[in-house]
């Protein structure tokens, strides 16, 4: 796959994308959607589904346009909760009961410094090895939060945390929480797909297929990838903040081996080459995580997310996206045939 | 490496002297007061080279199979986990625990097989969704053997003839009578122990003094040109990921006896196999060796010394390889 | 690919569909029903299940006069997983009383969910966190079981003054669950004159013990060890290994039959190891007997006897069965009458009377064991002393309980 294919490939698409009515219906079903549906599909299904959207979407930034995979993103978002959970407010008394405008930017910026962190590492060997690396600082956080009770409060974590009262509404009310998460999405996804076509995406795609190329061009190719991970850590730390304040609690297995690993599978089915995918990936995963129950018990939910996620792998790389765009595709040549 | 400098030559003979004195002498007042009683520092130290010998096992496989393929194998935990279920469960039908550990060896290494022929021949060359495919057949495996076996601890019961401790020749303390107290230790370890060692000479030895290692070697180093000059690359690769997946089985026997098999068992020594193989260098079977025994004391000594912190300090030394010399302490530069 | 995309909105679709369509019918009666049915307490959670299901089937599926329906919601033990699963049955589901949750820190995070769903009912699965009642607790909460310090009243005592331990290092897990337990022992050990000269906290997860073993002074009269099942198992077959001589003392789920059944040499360091908990398998009360006897019948793939989690979840819904027999059924006040009931609630259960305390904490029986051989070679916890009315406070006065401060890895400490 050449540089310039590739490029002119997406930034001709989004950019068909930006002005096509699918998007529009889209924007407007998500802006209309609590007002028709109750308050748990609204908050427990549509937030959470957000908020999960946005974590994964900083993965598939990082996977889909700059080829490195990294599983510590629940990591960087984690961290940003423990820090609204450790600056703020806490059911233990613990906190140090800061306003919110002060803890977010703190959060936000201890999980960019942690993303940076971890690509700084990734960043000086193989790009398979970013998987595993990622993997194991991931789960070293992990360890280090559950033995560590000065800090993290160990295996029990913190409770009480709320987003603030503001402007007279309750953040934690299903129906602002919504608007909030789904505008710190929005956010997220219109600067991702700005940036595949800026410059830097563009320098970045290129050299997530060609390194040695673009460094050869005069690239800076370890500048762009560290900056790619802080845009990641940055996507991950609201998400982060969101999170902590959607469970109202954050503990070590918030941030557990199995969580990092759902992250992975929401933006591999939604699928990593576009921005959507990522929310694609996390409403089905909400959905299911949420009604499958109601099917065919809980007792072997796993095999049912491990087959789906496989599934995806093997047959449609482009995940649940790809899919979309391939009946899509061969819907619109059919119709043109007749 | 060691040969590089004289000062560091020096060093390290003296880190040997002492550490032999540690073992040998009578430890004085001062040094009981400052780290603990003489039998903690050298059991610790014998359980963290005999732990380096399971590590080495699972290890092992998981770099054979990386260092051919590039194929990093995420579901090397649950190829250890089967293979264990499986053994135990031969064991227990046969009554024989060795058709136990040649069961699990065979199963697991049969399953690789598969894996490499029904689905990684038909991605070669991509790794990221190789490595993806594992993920998923982890998270499907891991359920899978829940619902077979359920979430019971098994123990296997070990054979009489590798039951019991074994007295070491170092003497832990004198008693009030000059009777020498020597230092007991499980016999079971030792030969775990052992078989590490054997396995991995024996590994070393068919890589680099036999044709099939030849072929394995010239495999990661050119997998085109040896391709192109006659080998039929499949055979070797799927014969390489059965023996990488089989050490697997065999480990998860061999380790499942020494201590037991549940659930959650494939993630823990998957990580220790990501942490060894990272630490010793991707793909080097020596690396594996000098992972396994860096990883395995680390964790022993922080679980005996400062139990709080004792499993991040595996970890630190992992960033910290990582930072100063990202290929691992025996990689070769990418 | 087309089977792939086809299942998947087959999937997603029957999910909403079985969302939308669920009714609610005059004379049925949804209760929520909240067990780990995920992950590593897999195993514990669905015995929890055949316990709320055993309450219900002794009830005839029936109370109020309204059939009893399980809205059953699984969590993966952790507190985040407990939260989401208490809020589907809550605000989805639409039930008014939810029996649940497991473990100690799902407990703590359901009790904080409790206060936000002041109309809804919540009683206690198995969960024995102090905590969750103890300290600024949810006026709908309930628990008719009893916690994790209260599970070792009694053994305290018997192990100072029967055993004659004085000197006892202890060995545990380095979370919430194992910190009560220690306190629960130590709280009389230390009382009666005894001295805990070491703790080794495990990380958790750690299966290999040998280093944590050494680690353990010379000099001690024995050892508490509160290791659950598979660690339980690992740590005597190494103890024994190592040549740990010092007699043994078990935390609740220490001496459970994955122990007692294990093979091998270790059945010479478990012989006479005391050991205390809300159930005793070989009590021979009427009352237990026939438990067992029904929990063998109605589930003959179940574990051997009733586990605590069986016993647990039995109690708390045999409890709420009772109370909406008292009031017929009549939810209609938000259940402001069922609260009432559930609160001045007294009845016998297979393992003795209960009632509440004024936090609406279980106030029951304990029994003291020690594991004995039985005729048959085997090994089982024999009933050593049965402790009545085991109160929270463990018969301090609560000021002064409170004073004692939260549990952690230091504290409570007697060196």
């Amino acid at each position: 796959m050449s540089v310039m294919e590739t490029t002119t490939g997406v930034s001709a698409e989004a950019r068909s994308m930006a002005g096509s009515p699918l998007v529009w219906g889209v924007a407007a079903l998500l802006l209309v959607y609590p007002l028709v549906a109750t308050p748990f599909l609204t908050f427990q299904v549509g937030g959470y589904a957000l908020i999960l959207g946005t974590i994964a979407l900083s993965l598939s930034f990082l996977a889909g346009y700059g080829g490195m995979v990294s599983l510590s993103q629940m990591s960087a978002a984690g961290l940003a909760g423990y820090v609204v959970a450790i600056f703020g407010f806490n059911s233990f008394g613990s906190g140090f009961g800061w306003p919110w405008w002060l803890v977010v930017p703190i959060a936000v910026l201890a999980s960019t410094a942690f993303s940076v962190g971890v690509g700084l590492l990734a960043i000086r060997t193989e790009g398979i090895y970013t998987i595993m690396i990622t993997l194991a600082i991931g789960v070293a956080f992990f360890l280090l939060a559950q033995q560590n009770y000065a800090i993290f409060n160990g295996h029990s974590g913190f409770a009480g945390i709320a987003p603030p009262v503001l402007f007279g509404l309750n953040w934690r009310d299903p129906l602002p929480f919504y608007y909030l998460a789904l505008f710190v999405a929005a956010v997220f996804y219109l600067a991702v797909v700005y940036i595949a076509r800026a410059p830097f995406g563009l320098a970045l795609q290129a050299i997530r297929d060609n390194p040695r190329r673009m460094r050869a061009l005069g690239y800076n190719v370890t500048a762009h990838r560290v900056a790619a991970w802080a845009l990641a850590g940055i996507a991950a730390g609201f998400g982060g903040v969101l999170l902590v304040w959607f469970n109202g609690r954050i503990s070590p297995g918030t941030i557990g081996v199995d969580r990092l690993i759902d992250i992975l599978v929401i933006a591999i089915v939604g699928g990593t080459r576009r921005p959507a995918g990522a929310f694609l990936g996390a409403i089905f995963f909400v959905l299911l995580d949420t009604y499958a129950i109601n099917v065919m018990g809980a007792e072997r939910f796993n095999t049912l997310i491990g087959v789906l996620f496989l599934a995806i792998v093997l047959f449609s790389p482009d995940g649940l996206l790809g899919l979309w765009e391939k009946a899509r595709r061969s819907f619109a040549t059919r119709g043109s045939g007749v | 490496m060691a040969a590089r400098s004289p000062l560091l030559t020096i060093l390290i003979a003296l880190l040997v002297a002492l550490l032999v004195w540690l073992f040998v002498a009578a430890w004085p007042e001062w040094l009981t007061g400052a780290i603990g009683a003489k039998k903690l520092f050298v059991t610790t130290i014998f359980n963290g080279v005999t732990v380096a010998g399971l590590y080495f096992l699972v290890a092992s496989g998981f770099t054979l199979v990386f260092g051919l393929m590039r194929n990093v194998n995420l579901a090397h935990g649950s190829l250890f986990l089967f293979g264990a279920y499986i053994g135990y469960s031969v064991a227990t039908a046969t009554g024989y625990w060795l058709i136990g550990v040649a069961a699990g060896f065979l199963a697991a290494g049969l399953v690789g097989i598969l894996m490499q022929v029904l689905v990684f021949r038909r991605m070669e060359g991509d790794e990221l969704r190789q490595t993806l495919v594992t993920i998923g057949i982890s998270i499907v495996a891991a359920d899978l053997m829940l619902a077979v076996w359920s979430g019971k601890t098994y123990q296997f019961a070990t054979p009489d003839w590798l039951d019991g401790a074994v007295r070491t020749p170092f003497i832990l303390a004198y008693r009030s009578n000059g009777a020498a107290v020597p230092m007991m230790y499980p016999w079971y370890r030792l030969v775990v122990l052992a078989a590490a060692i054997v396995i991995g000479v024996g590994l070393w030895l068919v890589l680099n003094r036999t044709r099939i290692g030849m072929m394995i070697r010239a495999g990661v180093d050119d997998r085109a040109m040896l391709s192109a000059s006659g080998v039929n690359v499949h055979v070797v690769f799927a014969v390489v990921f059965g023996i990488g997946a089989g050490l697997a089985g065999f480990a998860g026997v061999v380790g499942g006896t020494a201590l037991s098999i549940a659930p959650g068992e494939d993630v823990r020594y998957l990580l220790a196999s990501l942490v060894v193989v990272i630490v010793g260098g991707m793909g080097s079977i020596t690396g594996a060796a000098v992972g396994a025994l860096l990883i395995g004391l680390a964790e022993q000594i922080g679980l005996a010394y400062f139990p709080t912190y004792g499993v991040v300090l595996t970890f630190v030394i992992m960033v910290a390889v990582l930072a100063f010399r990202p290929q691992g302490i025996m990689g070769r530069p990418a | 690919m087309n089977f792939t995309r086809g299942t998947l909105l087959a999937t997603a679709g029957f999910a909403l569909a079985a969302h939308f369509s669920a009714a609610n019918a005059e004379d049925t009666l949804k209760v929520g029903l909240m067990v780990t049915l995920e992950g590593a307490f897999t195993v514990l959670g669905e015995d929890g299940k055949r316990g709320a299901e055993l309450a219900l089937k002794e009830h005839n599926g029936m109370a109020g006069g309204k059939k009893i329906e399980w809205v059953v919601a699984s969590s993966d033990a952790s507190p985040d997983s407990a939260v989401r699963a208490v809020r589907k049955l809550v605000e989805s589901d639409g039930v008014q009383i939810v029996v649940g949750p497991l473990s100690g820190d799902e407990g703590l995070a359901v009790k904080d969910y409790a206060k936000t769903q002041p109309n809804v009912t919540f009683v206690n699965g198995t969960s024995a966190a102090a905590d969750t009642t103890l300290r600024d607790p949810a006026p709908n909460f309930f628990r008719f079981t009893t916690d994790g310090a209260q599970w070792m009243a009694g053994v305290g005592t018997y192990a100072f003054e029967k055993k004659g331990y004085k000197n006892v290092a202890t060995v545990a897990e380095d979370y919430s669950f194992p910190y009560t337990q220690v306190f629960g022992f130590m709280a009389e050990f230390c009382k009666a004159g005894g001295h805990v000269v070491s703790k080794s906290w495990v990380p958790i997860g750690n299966k290999d013990f040998s280093s944590v073993i050494a680690a353990i002074p010379a000099d001690v009269d024995a050892v508490y060890v509160a290791l659950g099942g598979a660690d339980g198992v690992n740590f005597l077959k190494q103890y024994q290994q190592a040549g740990g001589t010092a007699p043994l003392i078990g935390g609740s789920i220490t001496a459970d039959q994955s122990v007692l059944s294990s093979q091998g040499k270790q059945k010479d360091a478990v012989l006479g190891m005391p050991s205390a908990g809300p159930v005793a398998d070989a009590w021979d009360d009427p009352r237990w007997t026939k438990f067992v006897a029904d929990y063998k019948a109605a589930f003959p793939d179940g574990f051997p006897s009733p586990s605590l989690f069986a016993q647990g979840y039995f109690v708390n819904t045999k409890a709420v069965l009772l109370a909406l027999d008292k009031i017929n059924g009549d939810l209609s006040d938000n259940g402001v009458k069922l609260r009432e009931t559930l609160a001045g609630l007294e009845f016998d259960t297979p393992t003795g009377p209960v009632k509440l305390d004024k936090n609406r904490n279980g106030i029951a029986l304990n029994f003291v064991t020690e594991v004995a051989e039985g005729a048959d070679g085997g090994l089982f916890n024999k009933v050593v002393e049965v402790k009545e009315a085991v109160n929270q406070t463990l018969g301090q006065p609560e000021d002064e309980f409170l004073k004692l401060g939260v549990v952690g890895r230091d504290n409570p400490s007697c060196p």
